[in-house]
Order: C-alpha cells, then structure tokens, then sequence
C-alpha cells in the first residue's frame, strides 16, 4: 500500500559528502546544540556555555577546513548543490575567522556596566518599567550566540552555493538572523528596532528581486545548477529575454546584499542602528559571503554572457566608488562615516570582478579577479571588525559616543584608542605597509590586467576622495582640543582587547607580509562548476 | 661592513622612531637624544658605504640587496629590494647628513616645547620613510617610502596643531600630494601590464621596447607624481603653506630632501624618457615655469619662510628643467639638488635662528638691523645667500651655472628664462638680506634679539661651510660627472657661445638683480605692508593665484558635487518619489502601506536601480 503511494523501489538516497561538508555541518549542528541549551540551561550558566559552544564550533569549523584545503579536495558535493573548491574554502575561513572576533565582541561585558550590548528583554517595550527590571536584573539575551552561527553557516553555504536554489535558502538563513540581531540593541532601542524593520522589509524586497531572477533564469536554462546554466549559455538556444532579466533581477538580489550603489540605501540605517557588534560583524561576514555569492554565479554561471553584464556593472562600480566615497566625507556620524566607506570599498571589489582578469580569458601573468578578492575581502574585514570594536569603546551616559564632534581631542585623552583606530583608517585608505594598501593594489591591477583601466582611474580618484575623509577624522583625533564633555573610553575586558589587537595584528601582517596570504588566495584558484 | 646591511640604514631610524613614539612618557628624558643618534649612525654607516663604493670599480659599484619576497602573484614579483649604487649613496648621506645636523639643530630649537619627543619620532620616521625611497630597487617600493615621507610631511606640518592655520596646512599637503600619488600609483600599474615587474632593472631593459605613446603616459604620469610631491606647477600650492610646520620641518622636508623626490624620480625613470621626447619637454616646461613663478612669489612675501618656500620652489624648478634635459642634465639637476640641500637648509635653519630671537615672528618687516645682535646667524645665512645667487666660488655658482648651460644648449627661450630666474632670484634673495639684517630695527620694544645658543649655531656652521665649499664636488676634476656617469649617463652639451661668457652673462644679470633690490630696499621699510601696491605683487602676494586657481576649480564644483549627492541621498530621492508619484501611483501607493518612515522611497531607490539594471542589460544586447 505505502509502497504504492511512494514508490521507495525508485528512491536512491542522495549521496552526501559528509568529510568535505563537514565544517557547515559542525556550525549548523552547533547553532542548534545552542537552541537546545537556551531552552533548558539556568540563566546564570547561558553566557559561559553559549560563549564555548560557539567559540569551540567555529575554531573546530575552521580547523576541518584548513585540513580540507590542505588535502586540496575540490569537489562539488550534494549532488551539485554545494561546491567545495579553493575560494569557497577561502571563504570559509575568513568568514570563521572574522566570526570569532565578532563573537568575542559579543560577548563583551564590562564596556557597559556588566551588560552586554544586547537588549535584556527584546520583547519589552523601549523606556517601559518591564525593560527597567530586566536591566537591574541583568538579563540578556544569549540567544544571539546561536543566532550568529545560523548566520555564519548561512554565509559559507551562500558561498559555495553551487544551485540557484540553495543560494536563496542559505541567503534567508543568513539573513533572518541578521534582522534579528540588528534590533537588540540595548541602548537606543527605537534607532535598533528601526533599523532591524527597514533591513527586514528592504531584504525581503531585495529577495524577491532575486527569487524572480532565479525563476526567469530557470525559465531560460531549464536548470538550477550554475554549469547547467553555463552549458545552457554555450549551446546559445535562444530565449534571451528571459536570461537578461534574470541576470538584472538576479544581480538587484544580490547586489543589494553587497551594499552597492544603487542598492545601497539600507547600508547607513542599518549600519548606525544596529548594535555596534553586530555591525561590525555584519560589515565584515556579509560583504565577504555575498560578494562571492555575486561572484560566483556571474563567473561561473553567467560568463558566458559576460559581454551583455558587464557594461551596468561597470556603471555600478563607479557609482558606488563615487557615492561611496563623496557621500562619507559629509557624515557626522562615525557609524554612518564607516556605513558608506565599506559601499566605497564593495565598489572598489566590483572594479576587480568586472575585470574578470582570469586565466580563461588570457590573463596568465598577474593576478585573478578572484584572488584578488579574496585578499581584499581578507584585507578589509579585519579593520572593519577591529575599527568597530573601537566604536564600541568610545561612551558617554547615553551609550556609545557615535557622533564625529565627540570624537574630537581623543588623540589627547587616549592616545593608544585613537592611535589605533587611527591605523585602521589608514588601511581603508589604502597607505602602504597596511593592509588596505596590499588589498587596494591586488584588485586595482587585476582590473588593470583585465582590462578595465578606466575603472582603476576613476577608483584611484576615489580613494584619493575617500583618503580625505578618512583623513578628517586623524585630524578630529589628533589636531582638534578636548571638549569639556568628551566622552570617556570604557576600558575594554579581554573579549574587547583580544578583538582589537587580532584586527590589529592582522592589518599589520598583512601590510608587511602579505606573501603567504597572497599564496593561499592563489593557491585557492578559481571557481570549479 | 658590507653592502648586506644596507637595511640597517633604514631600520635604525625606524626602530627609534617606533620606540620614541610607542614608548610614551617614560622615553621624555633621553628621547631627543636617542632621535639624534639614530640618524647619525646612519650617516655613519652611509660614509662607510660610500667610502667602499669609492675603492670599488666603476661597474661594480652598483649592488642590490635581496630582503625578502614582498609578494608574488603569478607572474609578478615583487622583491623587498634596497639598490645602492653611485645615485643613491649620495642620497643617502645628503638625507643623514644633512638629516643630522637638523636634528641636533632640533634640540635646542624644540627645547622648550612639551612634545619634543614626538617631534623627533616623526622626525626620524622621516628619515626611514625618505631613505627607503632613494634606496628601493622597484617602484612599488619606492611609492612605500614615497607614501611614508607624505605621512611624516603630513604630521610634521601639523605638529603645532594648537594653531588652525598648520591643521589645515597638514591636510593640504596630504590632499595636493596624493593628487601627485595618482601618478605614481597609475605608473607602476602601467608598468606591470607593460612590463611585467616594476623593478628598475626589469623596467630598464623593457622600457627599450616599449611603444612611444606608452613612454610618453608613463613619462607623464611620472611628472605628474614628481610633481604633487615636488611643489611643482600645477601642484605648487601646499609648500608655501606647508611653513606652518616647525622650521627644522622646513629645512629638512621642505628645502633639502623631501621635495626633490620628484627631481629623483625623474632622474631615475630616465630610460623611459629617453624614449619620449613628449614627456621630456613637458618635464622642461614644467620645470622653467616654476623656476620662474616660485621667484616671483618670492618677490613679494614678507613672512621669511614663505619667501624662502617659494625660493625652493623656483629652484626645484631649475633641477627639473635640467632633469628634462636627459643626460645633457641629470648629473647637473642632482649636483644641484645637492648642493641647494646645503645652503637652502642653511637658510632655513638660518631663518629658524632668527625667529628663535625675535620671539617667533616671521614677519621680515618687523626685523631690520639684526646682523649685530646675531652675528653667528648673519654671517652663516650671507654663505647660503652668496652660494644661491651663484657667486664663485660658492657652492651654487657651479651647479646653476651649468643648468643655464645646458638649457642654452638645448633651447634658447628656456636659456633666456633660466637667466631671467636667475636675475629674481638675486632680487628676492637681496629683498631677504637687507629686510632682515640691514637698514633700522623694526623690532618691538619688548623684543630682545639674541644669538641662538651654540647647539643651533654649529649646524648653521657647518652648513654654511658645505654652502661654500660644496662646488668642491665639481670643479674637483669633475668628480661628480664621473661618479654619476654609469646610473644616469652623461652627454656634453654645447651651449652657442662658450662657457666663459655664459658665466659672466650669467653673473651680470645676478648683479643687476642686485642692484635693483638694493635700490629698491635701501630706504625704510614701513612695519605694516603697503596696502596700495601694483596688480603685479597683489598677484606675486597671492602666490599667483594658485590657490584661487585651485579653489575655483577643483573645491568649488568638489563641494557642490558632494552636497549636490548627499542632498540626493538624504532627500533627494524622497523629492523623486513625490515628483513622480503619479507616474509610478500604482507602486508607491502600495509600498506606501509599509508606513515605515523611508523605506518606501529607499524601495523606490532600489526599483529605479533594478529598472536601470535590466534596461542596461537590454540595451547592450540591441545596441
């Protein structure tokens, strides 16, 4: 009888490759191993043991996947959903790296009075008697320990997304927790909140664009696959109305995700709203997840039209290097200031992905688009994560001192802080011996060698503009006097200290020896299809 | 000691420039010493260096040092690589000597100012930054210590930040030269596609081959960073405000070494001028122009330093117009550079010393008479001003005079305006002169000038002997010509009447330069500048309306596109929604329902967006 209704004579389980797969799954069985100990731990037990699971799951993910690009198993798992190759397993790592110090930044407690950043009682309303009790109790939420993993291991599938269909699941898991955690922001919780609803309803509308790209590429190709629907390009059987508006809709999704102009506009809201931990993990692990998202099915997918998408991307890349760029020197937010330099640096990335300098298409000396993104995404996400940490310590009685005219005069009252945060800018605006320098380099010449040489004027010009703002701010530190009021600098716990000196320590290495990173970047190749 | 360690000339000034700045309060005490010890050392080290380069035959001279492996991706590969040959040596020991003697001046200079210690770690970050320039072996490191000296150049303009004016100053220079940056940065992208390295040895050989259209954007792009850093037209404007910064600063970056990186750069590129005749003449005219307007705003500027400033300018000028010239000049533009490194830091620090006893004022109105209360000071300063006007047999009378030659020889118009500039420069020099050491006093009352104390004098001492004696590397059997023959190359140039009457025609216009300005300035000087003056020193004052220029230009229209963008960002497209609602009712009205505040119209944003994307799509496929 069942036999009849399911016909389990022609089921074959599905072959899965659970070695290669395995760091998605420790993350993913890790965020759910945290579900459960949210449910049924005491209260006072969460923070510890939430902190460890995520701690430990993320250095074991990242241990797995060094030990996976050491073997150098580059295969396309899932049955062709899921592509393990060299820049996925980059990725992978970046992304589990930058997690970590973003979760040690999460963890932080001693900036704030013993509280996290994080909103004790979400649900309670803003200024209300309820969320005043919760403080002097000192709850939290831990639940965005968890919650980060969901996102984390949604960036990595993202990443490797070798199916049309798996990228726009592992785009809603990363997503839903990231609205989640931009609206639990425990001081100024309206600007949270409002932050978190405009990313929602913005994301979801940026997710139709793309789901409807996806269903008009099907309606082209007839697969999901990303080779099925290069093969599909290749054999060239017309429908072309259907490819190019899929690749527009298709490309809206996903530029939107990577912050580009003109799909920018959430970017600053968000980023300001959002607690300052959350931002920095969100400017770091987005960009890198949904820039190699775009990568990847522009490359691998769609290269074969790449003559019909690359004149709007490049018109996409000197929009956001420019709005980017011009845009963040009129800021007075320091939040919002870092908001639009990281649309100025998607824009600098996008000069190097419509280079498409590749070997397949006769670059054979010099550098690949795609190593020179990963070194660029590796390059930007250690400063951002770390000049966020920096925000993070900077207070007043109303929380974090955000505004750019509080920040004068810091040079004078923390020389250490400002000296720092100082250095961060400096490597976005790319001076030599940092690591924004060896980044800006690797993606200006592989545009250049791709043949995208207007590009690279009009992106050095920008960052010649983007130099300035960032210059402004040195000068706020360093050459302007101490106000009366300035704010204090919390002194940070270990988590703080530990995240600040890694993005440190790593803006550093990579500006005097970016070598073996560059190694693993072009060891990592290209995308396998 | 061996060439091996060559890096240590770097690293010594680095290590105390990190120590001094990274080690706080608790270095305060022996800070200035340890900041004046480290280049000394280096300047140690160079002479030994250089002694050795010396015994050495001419074509073993040049060697390079291998650090480590900077990068490499694919093809390229990029080497931590110091080359030291008969070029930079000479570099290195003007950067340390010269270096030195500033510094020490520095510690009587900056002895009462609570920063001290971080002056001189800014100070000796310089001297790594700039000796990490002349000594890389690949342009992308060179653009390394280009960068670092623009930062250390930056900071030190800045280093009074208690002042607005250096505050605005600092940011103007880093701005204005990273324009320059550009450049450089365009120039070694070029390189790589063309090339495939961007080391000299590889760019050297490939340059042979390489198409003359290609020469000749590599040739500009060149100028164009040669001139953001060297103060050169059309991005002269930052170095006269760039005075804001301590004297020593002056002397050091803005006189002897930090601004002739361009001439360096120049000079070093020359297997890719020599194919491009394009971007040689550009390289010349954009040498004489500024020799000539960088003298005449040092005609009518009253602050010393300015008028000193817009002397450098004008005489960066003239060595860019020699390394214009190619191989006919590019042993005469770094002669020149040399020794224009000893008597302009002379003056400066000269300058320095005077405002040191007239309580830090400037302006040259207000001195007069100050050759008997500051002896040291007056003598020490009439060697640098005897050595720039090129009066035998100082220092400056070889190197100009054989520029003038050789511009003779190559063009008569650029003859005729380096004589002309030779002529202002007396003019202006003389103007300097007798404003501050002759005539009456002009000082104040409670003003007590007094001669600097000897930590300060003996610099100027020494400097003013090297102002004198620093044509010794010439007339000596032409030593300077041989030494830098194998790096540069050397041609004979023939200028259409000899040598002889060139230098007397030469040193007539001086002495009517004189002339003029003795007559001119002999009577009394007013304490306040005379408001009613000719259009032309309105137009000298206002630094020949560089900065108006640039203001009109490139501020204004770069404020109104910012504003214009951020208007559009912030309300712009709220504007939009509400202009075209009846267009798109149907849409807005129903993304009206989110009420969220601005969503709606960042929605809008993005529909606008995703139209553009697909009509772009479209329109590549018909077109």
């Amino acid at each position: 009888m069942i036999a009849q209704i399911l016909p389990l004579a022609d089921f074959t389980a599905p072959k899965i490759e659970y070695g290669e797969l395995a760091p998605l799954l420790v993350v993913f069985g890790a965020a759910c191993v945290g579900v459960v100990a949210e449910a049924f731990l005491p209260r006072p037990l969460r923070h510890m043991v939430q902190l460890a699971i995520t701690a430990v799951s993320v250095i074991v993910a990242g241990v797995l996947t060094a030990m996976l690009m050491s073997e150098k198993k580059e295969l396309i798992a899932a049955q062709g959903a899921i592509s393990v190759d060299g820049p996925a397993l980059f990725t992978w790592i970046i992304l589990l790296a930058l997690t970590l110090i973003s979760v040690l930044l999460f963890a932080e407690r001693s900036v704030d009075g013993g509280l996290s950043a994080f909103a004790g009682q979400a649900a309670a309303v803003p200024g209300s008697e309820a969320e005043r009790e919760g403080t002097a109790a000192k709850v939290e939420h831990t639940e965005v320990f968890p919650l980060t993993l969901f996102a984390v291991g949604g960036m990595m599938l993202f990443a490797s997304a070798n199916d049309l269909l798996v990228l726009f699941v592992a785009l809603e898991v990363f997503s839903l927790p990231l609205y989640l955690l931009c609206g639990l922001a425990r001081r100024r919780r309206l600007i949270s909140q409002e932050a978190a609803m405009k990313y929602f309803l913005l994301g979801a509308f940026a997710s139709a664009f793309l789901l409807f790209g996806i269903a008009l590429l099907y309606g082209y190709a007839g697969t999901m696959s990303l080779g099925g629907i290069s093969d599909v390009l290749a054999s060239d059987t017309g429908g072309e109305a259907l490819l190019l508006a899929g690749t527009g809709l298709l490309g809206v999704g996903l530029l939107f995700k990577v912050g580009a102009v003109p799909f920018h506009s959430w970017t600053p809201d968000v980023y300001q709203g959002a607690p300052t931990p959350v931002t920095g993990f969100m400017a770091a692990c987005t960009k890198i997840a949904a820039f190699i998202g775009l990568m990847r099915v522009f490359y691998v997918a769609l290269g074969g039209s790449r003559w019909d998408w690359a004149p709007m991307m490049w018109i996409v890349a000197i929009l956001t290097m420019v709005v980017g760029s011009i845009v963040a020197i009129t800021q007075t937010d320091v939040k919002r200031m870092l908001a639009y330099s990281s649309i100025a640096h998607a824009g600098f990335l996008l000069t190097a992905f419509v280079g498409v300098a590749q070997a397949a298409n006769g670059v054979h000396n010099g550098i690949t688009s795609t190593q020179a993104v990963l070194f660029y995404l590796v390059s930007y996400g250690f400063p951002t994560i770390g000049a966020f940490a920096v925000v993070t310590l900077v207070r007043d009685a109303g929380g974090e001192a955000t505004h750019l005219s509080r920040w004068a005069g810091l040079g004078k009252k923390s020389p250490l802080l400002a000296g720092i945060f100082a250095f961060f800018l400096l490597s976005f605006a790319g001076i030599p011996l940092t690591a924004g320098f060896t980044g800006k380099w690797a993606v200006f010449s592989a545009a250049w060698t791709g043949g995208a040489w207007p590009l690279v004027v009009v992106a050095v010009l920008s960052s010649l503009v983007a130099a300035f703002f960032y210059i402004r701010v040195i000068v706020l530190m360093f050459f302007s006097d101490l106000p009366a009021d300035s704010p204090d600098v919390a002194l940070p716990g270990w988590q703080t200290t530990s995240a600040v000196a890694l993005g440190l320590a790593a803006t550093v290495v990579l500006g005097l020896v970016p070598g073996p990173v560059l190694d693993l970047a072009a060891r990592a190749g290209e995308f396998i299809r | 000691m061996s060439h091996e360690l060559t890096w240590l000339l770097v690293a010594v000034p680095a290590v105390s420039a990190a120590i001094l700045l990274l080690g706080g309060k608790a270095t305060n005490a022996w800070g200035h010493l340890l900041g004046t010890l480290a280049p000394l050392i280096s300047f140690a080290f160079g002479v030994v260096l250089f002694v050795q380069m010396m015994g050495k035959a001419t074509e073993e001279r040049s060697e390079t040092v291998r650090l480590f492996e900077w990068f490499s991706v694919g093809s390229i590969k990029v080497d931590f690589t110091l080359l030291i040959d008969p070029l930079s040596i000479l570099f290195v020991l003007l950067i340390t000597g010269v270096g030195s003697l500033i510094h020490i001046y520095s510690i009587g200079y900056m002895a009462h100012d609570p920063r001290r210690r971080r002056f001189f770690g800014y100070l000796n970050l310089f001297i790594a930054a700039m000796l990490l320039l002349v000594l890389a072996a690949d342009y992308l490191l060179v653009f390394v210590g280009w960068e670092g000296v623009g930062l250390a150049s930056y900071l030190l303009i800045g280093f009074w930040q208690h002042k607005d004016s250096a505050a605005v100053a600092a940011k103007k220079a880093f701005v204005v030269n990273r324009v320059g940056d550009i450049g450089l940065s365009l120039a070694v992208m070029s390189m790589w596609a063309l090339f495939g390295t961007s080391a000299f040895a590889g760019v050297n050989a490939g340059a042979e081959h390489v198409s003359s259209t290609w020469a000749t954007l590599l040739g500009l792009m060149l100028l164009l960073a040669a001139c953001g850093k060297s103060a050169q037209v059309p991005l002269q404007s930052w170095l006269l405000d760039a005075m804001e910064g301590p004297t020593p600063v002056s002397a050091l970056i803005h006189a002897a070494t930090m601004v002739t990186a361009g001439v360096y750069l120049v000079t070093r590129s020359h297997a890719i001028y020599e194919q491009t005749d394009a971007a040689s003449t550009a390289v010349v005219i954009v040498g004489t122009v500024t020799a000539l307007a960088g003298a005449i705003i040092g005609c009518a500027k009253d602050d010393i330093k300015k008028a000193l400033a817009g002397s450098t300018m004008s005489q960066i000028g003239y060595m860019m117009l020699a390394a214009g010239l190619g191989p006919a000049g590019y042993v005469f533009a770094i002669f020149h550079l040399l020794t224009h490194g000893f008597f302009k830091a002379n003056m400066f620090l000269g300058a320095g010393s005077v405002m040191h006893g007239v309580n830090d004022d400037v302006n040259m109105r207000h001195y007069g008479a100050l050759r008997t209360p500051m002896k040291i000071t007056f003598v020490t300063f009439a060697f640098g001003y005897l050595a720039i006007l090129g009066i035998p047999p100082f220092a400056g009378f070889f190197s100009k005079d054989k520029i003038i030659e050789a511009a003779f020889a190559d063009n008569t118009v650029i003859g005729l305006c380096a004589l002309l500039g030779a002529g202002i420069t007396a003019f202006y020099m003389t103007r300097v002169m007798l404003m501050t050491f002759f005539g009456k006093k002009r000082w104040a009352d409670d003003v007590h000038p007094h001669e600097s104390p000897a930590v300060m004098t003996w610099p100027l001492i020494i400097l003013a002997a090297l102002s004198l004696a620093g044509g010794a590397l010439y007339f000596a059997g032409h030593w300077i010509v041989n030494w830098l023959e194998p790096v540069v190359g050397v041609e004979e140039h023939h200028p259409p009447v000899s040598a002889a009457v060139m230098t007397l025609i030469t040193l007539a216009v001086v002495a009517v330069g004189i002339v003029i300005s003795v007559l001119m300035y002999r009577r009394d000087i007013p304490r306040e500048a005379p408001v009613k003056v000719s259009p032309a020193t309105t137009f000298a004052r206002r630094d020949l309306y560089g900065d108006a220029l640039n203001e009109a230009v490139l501020m204004r229209p770069g404020q109104y596109l910012t504003r214009t963008l951020v208007w559009l960002d912030n309300r712009g497209v709220d504007g939009l929604v509400n202009g075209l609602a009846a267009l798109f009712g149907g849409l807005s009205g129903r993304l009206r329902r989110f009420q969220t505040g601005f969503v709606r119209s960042y929605a809008l944003s993005m529909v606008f967006g995703a139209a553009f994307v697909v009509v772009a799509l479209l329109a590549v496929r018909l077109s």
